[in-house]
């Protein structure tokens, strides 16, 4: 499927297309490969830490039973390498051997660095220079895994600029270079790959929380920047439709709740844009929402009313971070942080959350406020 | 016969007259940028003065006021050169017919697939990278010539005319006889003339917006030598 409804489709120079429908078809015969999924699955279990565990947190909501899907215990210390693990193993059914990748927390540039260094790849990761500045630990770790981090020092120096520019590197070395998106945007094919490689959290937390509680969540809760660990959580609850869906943006980063259609890095959805279709600057304390679009998918489930999308002041989402420090012992990255506050008070008493990512990478910027 | 020379200009306030002078010097069209925050095709020099134009309030219905009034100056096609934002913001089939009205003589999308929205009649690019199914198609749909883009990457001088141009010229030319106007790195008379040699126009961009900067004088000459380095191709 390349479009959701009025979303998705290709929005690229001609120059792409033909990487794209080569992506397209190696996917198309990968997605049902056993030998793929046999390998991917060994590295899920043996090098990931595959299944990741679901917490009941009591004194964290002890009004509630809330539980959280544990993305922060996976190695790397976020959801980020479920996606990176599987698009490395397309790169090398491709054949490339240079990997590009974009980053706003570096959580996705890690993850990207990491499979990179597990397999012999060369990478180089496209990352805002205020994001350079605002989340250290994360670059010096990609350094540390080999990768070249280059800066980006033109426009908001944040995650659309650090896309835009690794978009262009894609466009000089198409024919050399994988593009290893690091979310549920881009274009067709990037938005399903991403979310089929993310669908593991969803599918192993709705057994878990069986498991637990004898029965289905009320509602399910992820942040959404980009989207991935929140299409990955909510895909396999989607048939399930007593169960709320319900997506966290930052308040100052809200494409679904007070954005338009429009077209950005390839992809029509639902974007921070003026009337002119200019797009505008997102703010957000955490680097990884910080992004002014969203996977087309999200702004389809949003259309069709199966998920509701709500935002998150930078104030909530650092209370929520402090709170989860304090009465449980977990260090939740910012991003994460916004689905823990509006999983508070979202009016449901069973709810299970995405904790998508740890927040060691967010101390400096916590400690600032 | 004679090679067309098409000359890339950012919508900004003073774009007629820049226009005017540069279709004086021997440009045979013209192409207005409407900017756009996000250009993925272009390169530093044409981001920069997207830049610019944004911060000079060059937003979609100003563009078409100069597109109107550089109209009013030159007889020679025009062509507005955009990105699907623009478009899907302003409503595709209005932006279409109000530039039409305001004197465009056809549009290029930078991020719009020929396949995509083929109802949109538009110049058409293809790249090295095409293979000869989406050359066709591309051909096929294309209004007037085909914008051959000569290489592998994003709009920008470089030192070389691209080696990539003639193998994809060939190959265009074995599937259509439509005008074939080269662009994307095309900077100085030397390559001017070597890629006239190979197809039947060339479109210059970054170095007609550096030139612009400087003012018409600066633009004039270095169409006049474009035009030169055109002219004198065998």
């Amino acid at each position: 499927m390349s479009s959701y409804g009025e979303y998705g489709g290709r929005y690229v120079p001609e120059t792409l297309i033909p990487a794209l429908d080569e992506l397209e078809s190696a996917w198309a015969s990968l997605r049902d490969d056993d030998a793929f999924h046999a390998e991917l699955h060994g590295l899920r279990t043996n090098y990931a830490g595959r299944p990741t565990p679901l917490t009941r947190v009591e004194r964290f909501a002890p009004d509630q039973r809330i539980y959280l899907k544990r993305e922060d215990l996976m190695h790397t210390g976020s959801h980020k390498l479920n996606n990176a693990l599987g698009q490395a193993l397309i790169a090398q059914r491709l054949g490339k051997h240079r990997i590009i990748a974009e980053t706003g927390a570096g959580q996705h540039g890690v993850a990207t660095a990491t499979v990179c260094a597990r397999f012999g790849l060369e990478c180089i990761v496209y990352m805002g220079s205020e994001d350079i500045r605002r989340q250290a630990p994360n670059v010096e770790r990609m350094k540390l895994l080999g990768a070249e981090v280059r800066p980006v020092e033109f426009g908001t120096r944040t995650l659309k600029e650090a896309t835009s520019e690794a978009i262009r590197d894609w466009i000089a070395n198409v024919e050399t270079t994988y593009y290893l998106i690091g979310s549920c945007v881009g274009p067709a094919p990037y938005p399903e790959i991403v979310r089929e490689l993310q669908r593991v959290i969803g599918r192993e937390a709705r057994e878990q929380f069986i498991d637990a509680e004898g029965r289905l969540p009320e509602a399910v809760v992820a942040c959404v920047g980009g989207g991935s660990n929140a299409i990955g959580m909510f895909y396999d609850f989607i048939p399930d439709e007593d169960v709320r869906l319900i997506g966290v943006e930052a308040a100052g980063a809200a494409s679904l709740s007070s954005g338009r259609s429009g077209v950005l890095h390839g992809a029509r959805s639902s974007l921070l844009a003026d009337e002119d279709g200019q797009i505008m600057d997102a703010h957000s304390i955490s680097a990884g929402l910080d992004y002014p679009g969203v996977g087309p998918e999200h702004a389809y489930l949003r259309d069709t009313g199966r998920a509701e999308y709500l935002t998150c002041t930078d104030d909530e989402a650092v209370a929520a971070f402090h709170r989860l420090c304090e009465t449980e012992g977990i260090v939740p990255a910012l991003e994460s942080s916004h689905a823990l506050a509006r999983a508070l008070d979202c009016g449901s008493e069973l709810v299970a959350v995405c904790l998508s990512g740890r927040g060691d990478k967010d101390l400096a910027e916590v400690l600032a406020q | 016969m004679t090679k067309t020379l098409v000359v890339y200009l950012m919508a900004m306030p003073d774009t007629p007259a820049l226009a005017q002078a540069a279709v004086e010097a021997g440009a045979d069209v013209v192409e207005l940028g409407f900017p756009f925050s996000d250009p993925l095709a272009d390169g530093p020099v044409i981001r920069r003065a997207g830049e610019r134009a944004l911060a000079a309030g060059m937003r979609t219905a100003r563009c078409l006021e100069v597109l109107a009034e550089t109209r009013s100056r030159v007889g020679v096609p025009l062509i507005p050169m955009t990105y699907s934002s623009i478009f899907d913001a302003y409503g595709w089939e209005r932006l279409e017919s109000d530039a039409r009205a305001a004197g465009a003589t056809s549009l290029i999308v930078a991020d719009l697939p020929s396949d995509v929205r083929p109802e949109l009649r538009r110049v058409q690019l293809v790249a090295p990278t095409s293979t000869d199914a989406r050359l066709k198609l591309a051909a096929d749909s294309t209004d007037g010539w085909l914008y051959l883009v000569t290489v592998t990457g994003t709009t920008g001088a470089r030192a070389e005319l691209a080696p990539s141009l003639a193998p994809l010229a060939q190959r265009v030319r074995a599937i259509t006889g439509v005008p074939l106007y080269a662009g994307f790195g095309i900077s100085t008379p030397e390559h001017a003339r070597a890629a006239a040699e190979l197809v039947d126009g060339i479109v210059v961009g970054s170095a007609a917006v550096a030139a612009a900067e400087s003012g018409p004088a600066e633009l004039s000459a270095l169409v006049a030598s474009l035009r030169a380095g055109l002219d004198a191709a065998g």
